[in-house]
């Protein structure tokens, strides 16, 4: 049997997310009695190939072509190899990018597809588990079948440390320009501008809870009092109450204050992986079962427009 | 030009519920129409009346209880709107994004629409999938988590922007036809006015079964079982303090203090 994982790179570097696929690899290959390929496809092939090279790691193949995704090329690439290699089991990140290349291969190869993944386990099958309705429950989906794509939710798995002895293997892919039908044309920073909440030791972050643009001032009033910078999580952006460079979160800025006071933030988790770095997380929230408290060290199961007033009248304010 | 845009209603758990057998007891669970596909029928929308003749259709997979969504898709100008559902897919616990998308392109297939737009994931199960499965089922292109798009029509091409992580986005030319997955504040979706709501009751919404669709139970067909649902153990310590507000804010000025804020 045979699991390949498929590593992700940007610009020049491969992402975390690569390593980590290689360790839940290897695990799945463990309990499968498979062999662990790894497949990267495009970029600087070569050093990211010998990166590759981790424990549990059988090979790596290399796809040169081009130097960024194109879920194109990924989509005729990653089928032909699954193919050649006769993939029992399909392993990709859920990324934006994976997102964009992940279903369309399991489909032309006809693999039942299982996303998001925080788990797996095999127990005679493969059963991946996943969360439901933002985090609050969590699903067993059980693979009936032999062969199955998943994707895996980046920051959940380990990374596979260097070592083992997998020869790089280049694969010559022959990519079909025709039905390369999307071109990408080129990258942009956002989310610049006045504050860098990046470099901020306080966070007063506010999230949907807050309702109203108005209510904002509720947060503002805090913030001052505390000598802090206010963050928020992204509907707040979305509806153009803050800037998007006070966006926290997978597609906003990852923070690491000393101090992260999510107000009305449900704890999602494309917020969570950008403040789950910070060393002390206060969650103020009227639902006792909303994911934050899961990261909180301190909380408060209350309405914020009772509990951020009377805390910014402890400091004065 | 047709405009499809995929819509569905998802389920919002109450702060304190029940599981029952695989999933959350009906009784803590409120629907509403799903938070990306409100985006994508607002850029729907705002196509059409920036063009001349563009039709709006939305497809939803969803039992009757999903009108109450795809009615305020239809309050918020899209033209008529098609959903699909029979016994046989009641029947089923799990659709997954495969089963999702062989009934959405059934619909499609008749529909040629010249863009598909569908929500990056729902709110609920977020798989996250059905999109980009939809167009490698039609054979078109697509692009995954697009938050500015631009259409030439003429040449054919969506130049999109996908906001990959960390605050870069992707700059791609995509050929169209093609489905493009939604993502939160592409725009600002509008609010249905009073009289889009009444509007709205009037508009064809036409219910679709596999039968009537040329496709049978086959199509259902998944190796995937929903097996078991649990409220996550959580792993978190946190303290959490009790009490009314001016006491429990106390509190945590006590903890502020002592971490050196505000000081
Ligand atoms: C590809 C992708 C990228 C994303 N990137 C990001 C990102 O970078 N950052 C980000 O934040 N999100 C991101 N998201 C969105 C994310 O999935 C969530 O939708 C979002 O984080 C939810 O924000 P929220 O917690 O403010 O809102 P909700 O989830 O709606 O939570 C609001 C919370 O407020 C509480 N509340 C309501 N009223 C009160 C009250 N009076 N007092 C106290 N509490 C109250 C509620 O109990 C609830 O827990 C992304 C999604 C996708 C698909």
């Amino acid at each position: 049997m045979t699991v390949l994982a498929v590593a992700e790179h940007r610009r020049g570097e491969l992402r975390d997310v690569s390593y980590e696929l290689a360790a839940a690899g290897a695990d799945l290959a463990d309990a499968t009695d498979s062999e662990l390929h790894l497949a990267v496809v495009g970029g600087d092939v070569a050093a990211f190939g010998d990166d590759l090279v981790r424990e549990g790691v059988d090979a790596v193949h290399t796809v040169d072509h081009g130097e960024e995704f194109n879920h194109d090329v990924s989509v005729q690439a990653v089928e032909q190899l699954a193919d050649g290699l006769d993939v029992d089991y399909l392993l990709m990140p859920h990324t934006v990018n994976g997102l964009d290349y992940a279903p369309a291969v399991a489909e032309r190869l006809g693999l039942p597809i299982v996303t998001d993944a925080v788990e797996m386990a095999v127990d005679g099958t493969l059963e991946v588990t996943r969360e439901m309705y933002g985090s609050k429950v969590e699903t067993t989906i059980e693979v009936e079948s032999e062969r199955a794509a998943v994707t895996l939710r980046p920051a959940e798995w380990p990374q596979a440390p260097t070592g083992g002895d997998a020869a790089v293997e280049p694969f010559d892919a022959s990519i079909d320009e025709s039905a390369v039908r999307s071109t990408v044309t080129g990258f942009e920073e956002v989310g610049g501008g006045d504050v860098d909440i990046s470099e901020a030791d306080v966070l007063v972050s506010v999230g949907r809870g807050i309702e109203e643009e108005d209510n904002l001032d509720v947060v503002r009033d805090l913030a001052e009092a505390l000598d802090a910078t206010v963050s928020a999580s992204r509907p707040v952006v979305d509806s153009g109450w803050l800037p998007k460079n006070r966006q926290v979160g997978q597609s906003g800025k990852v923070v690491t204050p000393d101090v992260y006071i999510a107000i009305g933030i449900s704890g999602a988790v494309q917020h969570v992986a950008g403040m789950k770095g910070a060393d002390t997380i206060i969650a103020i929230n009227t639902d006792p079962n909303a994911p934050i408290f899961d990261i909180a060290d301190y909380g408060i199961v209350d309405d914020l427009f009772d509990v951020v007033p009377a805390l910014t009248e402890q400091f004065g304010g | 030009m047709k405009i499809l845009v995929t819509v569905t209603d998802v389920a919002v758990v109450d702060d304190e519920f029940e599981i029952d057998g695989l999933d959350v007891d009906e009784r803590y669970l409120t629907y509403e129409l799903n938070e990306w596909d409100d985006y994508a029928v607002e850029e729907a929308v705002q196509i059409a009346e920036d063009g001349e003749e563009v039709e709006v259709v939305t497809v939803t997979v969803g039992p009757e209880r999903s009108e109450e969504a795809i009615r305020k898709a239809l309050a918020k100008g899209a033209d008529r709107a098609v959903r699909v559902w029979d016994d046989a897919i009641a029947e089923r616990d799990l659709l997954d994004a495969e089963t999702k998308a062989s009934l959405l392109a059934a619909v499609a297939r008749e529909e040629e629409p010249d863009l598909v737009l569908s929500g990056v994931q729902s709110g609920d199960d977020s798989f996250a999938a059905t999109g980009v499965t939809l167009a490698e089922k039609l054979g078109t292109e697509w692009a995954a988590v697009v938050n500015q798009l631009e259409l030439d029509t003429e040449a054919g091409v969506a130049s999109v922007h996908r906001e990959l992580e960390g605050g870069v986005e992707e700059l791609t030319d995509v050929e169209l036809p093609a489905v493009l997955t939604i993502q939160t504040g592409i725009n600002e979706p509008r609010y249905a006015s009073l009289r889009g709501i009444r509007q709205a009751q009037n508009k064809p919404l036409e219910v679709r079964t596999l039968g009537g669709l040329g496709l049978d139970e086959s199509a259902l067909e998944t190796p995937l079982r929903w097996t078991a649902t649990d409220e996550p153990e959580t792993e978190g310590e946190a303290t959490v303090f009790e009490g009314g507000a001016d006491e429990t804010a106390g509190e945590l000025a006590a903890v502020l203090r002592e971490a050196g804020v505000g000081q």
